[in-house]
């Protein structure tokens, strides 16, 4: 029985460096991109001193403060809450997409286009044009997790059939939900006033901008409890792949996994939304690029796809504001651009291999 | 004494009724085969017997115990099931698969022995030079020694298996058989479906004969295994022979064969014939 071990251990050993690899690369690479996005924009700060403003916060007294008068304020006041909201985002959006691909058993399944973000989008529109405040600063967030978690089920109980969901199925239920959603955004934008109109655009494009350290407060903790939830579920999701009754033969009650997947989706959608609006894609590419990777086990992808997620959205949030001087970006128009021809060729992959997700 | 047992299970789909009033006791220690033509309803016994949809009438129990009123994680402890079908949403690679099978023991101290138990599992199921491979590309009597070695990795005593060796060689459906016995020597109560009457003859302790929903016979392989029921049951004539073991003392292998006419002669398929 020793040379069948054997052969059986050397496989997990490679795949266990490329797990701790991409974890490593990953956390550099969000450190690094935070503290270089952290610095750059029409007030530059350089990577030391914003390395040093942070660590004086923090009580230590290591490395330059902002030499520039403003430079501290503009960090503070303006970059953090940006980057740290940005990384939130990213994180949300992927960790959604990661846990919606395993409830559906479907690669193509993604918070944006199933139609979770819009429905999401409903929600938080009609908060904007109502100015309804009944939960504070949380209104808007609660009336998106509404929305969205309405969208997943009405998705998830549409397109799913005899245990399964077809691509085809699910993509056009996603048109489906997108332009009803579509739909009550335009009477929205129909009812509301100029601010709420503007506000409500702003919305569609997706963008970071103007994001401040109360939003981050009330996106923080959704986002933090989506993703340990979405980790806790994670092995359950693994046995999923094998369908609904081996899981169920292997210990897992399917119906509770399904209903507290569909939540932690809408918790983490409605957080990425609340604030920022719709940012397509995010939750389609990451997961697939970390399943391409490791493999797909949920226990890697989940944390690794959040951990990519945060990743990516700081970088294109470093795009949006630095690529024309003086102007803003939208950052869901950045994402939609790169997401839109991944989109296309995932599709034509999966046709390809008819089935077989790799 | 039984560890499983179905009483008066009726089960219906709409207007049609699959099982009417099974009744079924698997001891511990015995491999017990369940064969019958198609649609006599083998797989809705088998899924019964393992707990997925709740019989219209009737009840199962394993271990004197109503299947749902059992926790899941205990019974997946209890029982594991291996199904016709594999399929798997996501590339795993087949190692992987096999520890999914240790699921039910997550938080357990047996958790301790999972790699030694699935290393095991994947040598008996022949799938150790698979393990790097993943799921989607493997043929289909590979993937049914994966989803084999899953179930094997799960530990049960009671082990359900929906025709395992259809998709398998002459070679692995043999082993498998083999690796059942042994299972069911060690204590396992096992109910296998098969399809080739011979193999349930060779490896089964008894013989439970399905036909519209009902049991027509049950007991041992040379008792139910006739030509006269067989033909009755499959509506085609069927001969039953004995191919001496060629060792003293160990009693003849039954083989059973459909009469075929002459190659050339007009198919009598679908007719309704007695020898």
């Amino acid at each position: 029985m020793s040379a069948p071990a054997g052969a059986v251990a050397a496989p997990q050993r490679g795949t266990a460096w490329r797990r701790s690899a991409l974890f490593v690369g990953l956390a550099v690479a969000l450190v690094v991109l935070a503290v270089v996005a952290a610095g750059t924009g029409q007030l530059r700060v350089p990577p030391a001193e914003v390395l040093g403003s942070v660590l004086h916060r923090l009580g230590l007294d290591v490395g330059p403060l902002p030499a520039h008068e403003h430079g501290e304020q503009a960090l503070w006041t303006i970059r953090f809450p940006r980057v740290v909201m940005a990384m939130l985002v990213g994180a949300a959006l992927a960790t959604g997409g990661a846990v919606l691909q395993g409830v559906f058993g479907n690669p193509l399944a993604d918070p944006g286009i199933v139609g979770v973000s819009s429905g999401a989008a409903v929600g938080a529109c009609l908060v904007i044009v109502t100015g309804w405040a009944f939960a504070g600063p949380w209104t808007i967030a609660l009336l998106a997790f509404v929305g969205g978690l309405a969208a997943t089920l009405l998705v998830y109980l549409t397109a799913r059939g005899g245990g399964r969901t077809e691509v085809v199925t699910l993509v056009l239920t996603g048109v489906a939900v997108n332009a009803v959603g579509g739909a009550a955004v335009a009477f929205l934008t129909f009812l509301g006033d100029t601010q709420a109109r503007e506000q409500i655009v702003f919305w569609q494009l997706g963008s970071l901008n103007g994001t401040r350290w109360v939003y981050v407060a009330v996106v923080a903790p959704l986002v933090l409890v989506g993703l340990v939830v979405a980790v806790l579920m994670s092995h359950r999701l693994d046995l999923l792949a094998l369908g609904e009754r081996p899981a169920r033969h292997l210990g897992v009650d399917v119906e509770r996994l399904r209903v507290g997947a569909v939540v932690v989706v809408a918790v983490l959608t409605a957080a990425a939304v609340a604030f920022c609006g719709v940012i397509g894609f995010v939750g389609l590419v990451v997961p697939h690029l970390v399943r391409m990777l490791v493999g797909p086990s949920h226990a890697v992808l989940v944390p690794a796809s959040a951990l990519g997620g945060a990743v990516l959205l700081v970088g294109a949030d470093l795009v949006a504001r630095t690529a024309v001087p003086y102007a803003d970006l939208p950052i869901g128009m950045l994402t939609a651009l790169v997401g839109g021809p991944f989109f296309f060729w995932l599709i034509r992959r999966t046709r390809r291999s008819a089935g077989g997700w790799a | 004494m039984s560890v499983l047992r179905a009483e008066g299970v009726r089960v219906a789909y709409g207007a049609h009724t699959v099982l009417d009033g099974v009744d079924l006791e698997v001891a511990a220690g015995e491999v017990v085969a369940l064969v019958g033509p198609n649609g006599a309803g083998k797989s809705t016994l088998l899924s019964v017997l393992g707990g997925d949809p709740r019989p219209d009438a009737g009840r199962v129990l394993l271990d004197g115990v109503e299947l749902q009123a059992q926790d899941l994680r205990r019974l997946a402890r209890r029982r594991a099931v291996m199904l016709q079908e594999t399929r798997l949403s996501f590339p795993f690679r087949v190692e992987e698969v096999v520890h999914m099978g240790r699921h039910p023991w997550r938080g357990t101290p047996q958790e301790d022995g999972d790699d030694a138990v699935v290393a095991a599992a994947m040598a008996d199921a022949d799938v150790v030079h698979l393990a790097a491979r993943t799921f989607p590309t493997l043929s289909g009597g590979e993937k049914a020694r994966t989803s084999f070695a899953r179930t094997l990795a799960q530990q049960a005593p009671v082990l359900l298996l929906d025709e395992p060796t259809a998709a398998l060689d002459v070679r692995h459906q043999e082993a498998l058989l083999a690796r059942v016995r042994h299972a069911a020597q060690e204590g396992a109560a096992v109910v296998v479906v098969l399809h080739d009457l011979t193999l349930a003859a060779a490896w089964a302790d008894r013989v439970v004969v399905l036909a519209d929903g009902r049991v027509r016979a049950d007991g041992a392989p040379a008792d139910v295994l006739t030509s006269d029921l067989l033909s009755a049951v499959y509506q085609h004539p069927v001969d039953v022979w004995r191919r001496p073991s060629g060792v003293p003392g160990v009693p003849a292998d039954i083989v059973v064969l459909p009469v075929r006419a002459p190659r050339g002669a007009a198919p009598s398929a679908f007719t309704e014939e007695t020898p």
